[in-house]
């Protein structure tokens, strides 16, 4: 009788030996060899970044051929846990980390790359194409119910949000509705990403949803704000005040500073902020002519 | 080839019992570990699911009433009376779409099963046995986006609202599911034994009294189960239904309004939450509560499929 337990625990064991096995985690980034650049780097994170950060790694890849370079979206959340693991090399969020619960942001390093400039958008056909701070507060918190009362047609007001754990929705609630509680359970629709916001804005009779700039397009209105176009220059000067860093946060502890430095740096020169940046629709970091703090203040860049 | 198979087989055959056992005992071993890497995950899943799924009751503090309430908002700052992580506007609502789903799909595909199996085989087995299983082979994405691109517009257009809607979500889900409840149903009825069906002719029954009376109720928990079946993977299924339901989080009043369920607020959250904060946490109990309910389904589907005698 006990063999045959013991045969059935053997197996049990194997099996988890086997489980085992398989597993073998653990991403090393080697150190350099005099000068030349090797190792292997993992960015995890933002969805919205992601485009931009695959098209870097793709040029820093060309230019230094011993490097390897893996991204992956995921989420700001699963891109700061990583970071903060060391799971991953380098976790791209386009929120603070002292915003994220649960982030110990003591053992991350923050390097803002870019920034994303954002700005309500309707449906082209609500006639409206300006609002005051004022009345898209009142919208997005369900005061405000049909565009007649804001100078617009009859229309009852379909509000488009993104998930309560986006990035762009907790900037978008941070500044352009100056933190006021916004519209849960009101009726208002939730798309996970800004493509199918865009996608549905331009379909729907009496929609109102809120984009990146890069998301803008002709079968959107972008709505001004208080007299104010949301342009990227607007957004240098501060004047529009919608818009977030997004950061690439990599590990204090981390075993391949040089080849994240390395990679974080080139991404902040003149070659990347330069075209690719514009071109993807993002705005680069060093022609900003303020700066903002983790609470959101904004003062003057030194 | 075969001369060398059946030499070897022959050699083997004539080999002293000792290498037999050894045989015996490698196939025993190799089966076994096969059986207890599947015992093995799934205890692990289950234990994994739990726990995360249960801290946030007794790590995070969050109470029952809390979670089973209808005020949703984990961002919501503690001088606004937050967090609030009620769920219970997502379990209601996956309860409705899967329940109205099944509503609509099991009459449907009982239907289309009689017809295949006892109304025109020949007809049945050569157009509609192929076109189930190609509905089955559509992936849940496309059923989505189709729902996105054509249904959503049309609710919009002819029947008022926004589109996105509880309507939206189940005809997409009736769709889906309904090749799974029609090939089980065309099974089960054709598992049923000749001599019965003769028995209620020579009784001198016509078709369709056959049919209603004696196939369909024989045949019942069959049927059911795959009713109970198709119920599962409604109740779980989370791309299609996310892409039209509009994830609002409340209780919908009428069939044209939005509604969130517990899959979709899992897929459009879970990436933008950080590991082992209470969000996320919130978001694992969910998952738990899917868990169970597919536990509760599979105990339901083995209750119903006892053996019969006839």
């Amino acid at each position: 009788m006990w063999r045959k337990g013991l045969k059935v625990a053997g197996a049990i064991g194997l099996s988890l030996a086997l489980i085992v096995g398989c597993s073998n985690g653990g991403n090393g980034g080697d150190q350099s060899e005099g000068g030349g650049l090797s190792g292997n780097l993992i960015a995890v994170g933002s969805s919205a970044m992601q485009p931009l950060v695959e098209e870097a790694a793709a040029k820093f890849m060309e230019e230094n051929s011993g490097v390897n370079i893996t991204v992956q979206g995921g989420g700001s959340g699963a891109g700061l846990s990583a970071a903060m693991d060391g799971s991953a090399n380098i976790g791209n969020s386009d929120v603070f980390a002292e915003e994220k619960d649960g982030i110990d942001s003591e053992k991350v390093e923050d390097h803002q790359v870019f920034v994303v400039g954002m700005g309500p958008v309707v449906h082209p056909e609500v006639g409206v194409d300006e609002l005051t701070q004022e009345q898209l507060i009142d919208i997005f918190t369900g005061e405000v119910k049909n565009w007649k009362e804001v100078g617009g047609k009859d229309q009852e007001i379909v509000l488009v949000n993104r998930p309560e754990s986006s990035g762009t929705r907790a900037t978008f609630a941070k500044f352009a509705l100056d933190n006021n509680e916004e519209f849960r359970g009101k009726g208002g629709i939730e798309e996970d990403s800004s493509g199918t916001v865009q996608k549905i804005v331009g379909e729907t009779p009496g929609a109102i949803g809120y984009l990146a700039f890069s998301y803008f397009n002709d079968k959107v209105t972008p709505l001004k704000l208080d007299g104010v176009e949301p342009t990227d220059e607007n957004v240098y000067s501060g004047e529009w005040y919608v818009w977030a860093y997004q950061h690439m946060y990599t590990n204090k502890d981390s075993q391949s500073k040089e080849l994240e430095q390395a990679f974080i740096d080139y991404i902040l020169s003149d070659e990347i902020q330069e075209s690719l940046i514009p071109e993807l629709g993002y705005i680069p970091v060093n022609k900003m002519e303020v700066e903002r703090d983790p609470e959101g203040k904004v003062s003057e860049k030194k | 080839m075969q001369n060398d198979v059946q030499n070897s087989l022959g050699e083997i055959l004539a080999k002293p019992a000792k290498k037999q056992k050894r045989i015996e005992v490698m196939g025993r071993t190799l089966t076994l570990v096969s059986a207890s890497m599947l015992i093995i995950t799934l205890a692990s899943l289950l234990y994994f699911i739990a726990s995360k799924g249960l801290s946030t009751f007794f790590v995070d503090g969050v109470s029952l009433s809390n979670f089973f309430s209808t005020n949703w908002g984990p961002n919501v700052s503690p001088d606004q009376g937050g967090p609030f992580y009620g769920a219970l506007a997502f379990i209601v609502g996956s309860f409705l779409v899967t329940i109205l789903a099944a509503l609509i799909s099991a009459p449907l595909g009982v239907g289309a099963a009689i017809f295949m199996t006892e109304i025109a085989p020949a007809w049945g087995r050569k157009v509609l046995q192929p076109v189930t299983e190609l509905l089955v082979g559509i992936p849940s994405v496309v059923y989505g986006f189709i729902g996105l691109t054509v249904l959503v517009p049309f609710i919009r257009n002819h029947l008022g609202g926004q589109g996105f809607s509880l309507l939206a979500g189940v005809i997409v889900l009736s769709v889906m599911i309904l090749p799974t409840i029609t090939s089980i149903a065309v099974d089960t009825i054709q598992a049923i034994p000749k001599k019965i069906r003769e028995a209620s002719y020579a009784l001198g029954a016509t078709r369709w009294q056959t049919i209603s009376r004696i196939l369909v109720r024989t045949s019942l928990p069959g049927l059911m189960t795959g009713v109970v079946l198709g119920m599962a993977r409604a109740f779980g299924e989370a791309l299609a239904v996310q892409m039209v339901i509009g994830n609002s989080g409340m209780v919908p009043g009428s069939l044209l309004e939005p509604i969130s369920t517990l899959t979709s607020v899992i897929t459009l959250n879970m990436g933008n939450t950080v590991q082992g904060s209470t969000y996320n946490n919130a978001l694992w109990s969910m998952a738990f509560i899917l868990l169970l309910m597919t536990l509760f389904f599979i105990l339901l589907i083995r209750l119903m499929t006892r053996r019969r005698e006839y």
